[in-house]
């Protein structure tokens, strides 16, 4: 098994509401995310895909074409738009760093026919990331075994 | 799917690499300039990762603000601009390598309420770095 990475960025603007909470819970439990004009971030996506190299082209997959399952699945969703509003996918989701990771995952991991969607890295600032994994791969890699 | 929440912080502190089970020669030997009797000091940085159920409410696997305060009194006040040898009691009797500071922190952080720890990542230079899971690979500890 060989673990392929490929980084893209995308910049968006986003701010964190629930519209069940007062006003008072919205600025305590969200601080000044719950600014209301929003404010955005350079994020940096990182995607790894497992598999084993085709012996023929000696890839896992093409790049190319991971390159353009990024651009379309992602880059034309989110880049230069205001998550709360644009991404219909985060519809009625708190646009934080977790729930945007796991709508990338569930947009990619369908796309990937060629080896599987090991991992989706999101880092919103550099000391921030969120790392979703398939429910089994999870497992496997804490557990340090091979799959 | 599995999703983890990572976040880095960072603390300056001086050690010595110094085992009392080893005589002084075997020290320099096996240490090298890490066993110079006056210590030296690193910049660290320490990525925390821990992982739960995405809050419906909030978006959130564990409040930033939570964790910050966690790390901070566990970790960062303890350790930041202090020499561990001898200010941490846990370096009195374990060396303070990045191996040990990296469980360490483990050891303190498992017990922050509000998401299970997965992982620590203790980053000694830009060049060194360290992970430790525990010894259950984070698989029983509690919640």
């Amino acid at each position: 098994m060989v673990y392929l990475t490929r980084k893209i960025e995308f910049s968006a603007s986003h701010l964190y509401h629930n519209p069940a909470f007062s006003a008072e819970e919205n600025r305590r439990v969200f601080g000044k995310c719950n600014n209301p004009h929003g404010h955005g971030h350079n994020y940096v996506l990182e995607v790894t895909v497992a598999g084993d190299p085709d012996p023929a082209t000696g890839m896992v997959l093409d790049l190319k074409e991971l390159k353009e399952i990024l651009q379309r699945e992602v880059t034309d969703r989110m880049d230069h738009r205001f998550l709360n509003y644009e991404v219909p996918e985060l519809a009625g989701q708190i646009p934080t760093c977790e729930n945007i990771a796991a709508v990338i995952w569930q947009l990619l991991e369908p796309k990937i026919t060629h080896g599987h969607l090991n991992r989706v890295r999101l880092y919103e600032t550099p000391d921030l990331f969120v790392d979703c994994y398939g429910d089994g791969n999870g497992a496997h890699l804490r557990a340090g075994k091979a799959r | 799917m599995k999703i983890h929440l990572s976040r880095r912080y960072r603390f300056s502190a001086s050690h010595r690499l110094h085992s009392a089970q080893l005589g002084e020669e075997e020290n320099r030997r096996v240490y090298g300039k890490c066993n110079n009797p006056y210590g030296h000091g690193h910049n660290y940085v320490v990525e925390v990762a821990v992982s739960g159920p995405v809050d419906q409410a909030t978006g959130m696997i564990a409040n930033l603000t939570d964790l910050d305060a966690f790390v901070e009194s566990e970790v960062i006040e303890p350790f930041d601009h202090k020499y561990l040898n001898e200010e941490v009691t846990e370096f009195r009797k374990n060396v303070p390598t990045a191996e040990n500071i990296c469980i360490e922190i483990f050891n303190r952080l498992r017990r922050f309420p509000r998401a299970r720890l997965e992982r620590v990542r203790v980053e000694e230079t830009g060049l060194n770095s360290f992970e430790y899971a525990g010894e259950t690979a984070g698989a029983t500890h509690e919640r």
